[in-house]
């Protein structure tokens, strides 16, 4: 093991149920990484089908994909670049909505 | 997708109550290998800024509530319901461009003047381009008395 390992951060990220089955099944999913971006990025290469769910075409979040750290949503931290504590928990939350027209 | 009479008749209630805007909310229960199987419908207020008659938003601060007290009683968020009111309960353009992740049930009530008419089940395909129409099974322990 490197030091580099040691030293990072071991997030656990809630995964919503129907993704689930991208990651054998798994609710909760622990990953190193010091930021939420490095945390995702590890997330999608230990379970690769994630990242069409996750991000669009151009390699961002799809709009309806919220993270969650703790109770706050990154967008009001600092983004992808928020800093992560040991033991932090991660939840990927959509937004939901639609209508009748 | 498999649930009970008593959950379909919650979410009748809730539409018409909410008429003639939109209600919306969420489907807690399991994800078995014959389908979502919803136990518990969980309300939310329509949080659509305005035009509340023909949209609704369910923002992620409710559903990382809903998606939390489901997990306190072992259940999972398994998808969401919410009322076409005075339109049929068919999954729209708004629905389709709006819609999060394949898995989930997307259930629809119409409600016609103030009175709760069809009630469907949806899924979102795998390549995201429709909706499929999903059967709703009731729960064998729930099956009415034929």
């Amino acid at each position: 093991m490197t030091s580099d390992l040691q030293t990072q951060t071991l997030t656990t990220i809630h995964i919503p149920t129907p993704l689930r089955k991208f990651t054998d099944g798994q609710a909760a999913v622990g990953v190193q990484g010091n930021t939420v971006g490095e945390a995702l990025a590890h997330l999608t290469e230990a379970f690769p089908i994630l990242k069409q769910h996750l991000f669009n075409e151009q390699g961002t979040l799809r709009s309806f994909v919220n993270i969650y750290l703790g109770d706050e949503d990154i967008r009001y931290l600092d983004g992808e670049n928020t800093l992560l504590d040991a033991n932090a928990t991660l939840s990927i939350v959509p937004s939901i909505a639609g209508g009748c027209q | 997708m498999h649930t009970s009479p008593d959950i379909l008749d919650a979410i009748r209630a809730h539409g018409q109550a909410t008429y003639p805007e939109e209600c919306c909310g969420f489907l807690l229960g399991h994800v078995t290998a014959e389908g979502n199987r919803v136990v518990s419908a969980w309300r939310v207020e329509n949080q659509h800024a305005d035009n509340r008659t023909r949209r609704y938003t369910i923002t992620p601060q409710d559903y990382h509530a809903a998606d939390r007290a489901a997990r306190r009683q072992g259940l999972d968020v398994v998808g969401f319901y919410h009322s076409h009111p005075d339109h049929p309960a068919r999954p729209s353009a708004t629905d389709l461009a709006e819609a999060t992740f394949p898995g989930y049930t997307y259930m629809i009530v119409s409600i016609q003047n103030g009175l709760a008419a069809e009630l469907t089940a949806w899924s979102l395909a795998p390549d995201r381009s429709r909706f499929d129409a999903e059967s709703i099974d009731f729960l064998p322990e729930t099956t009415p008395a034929s």
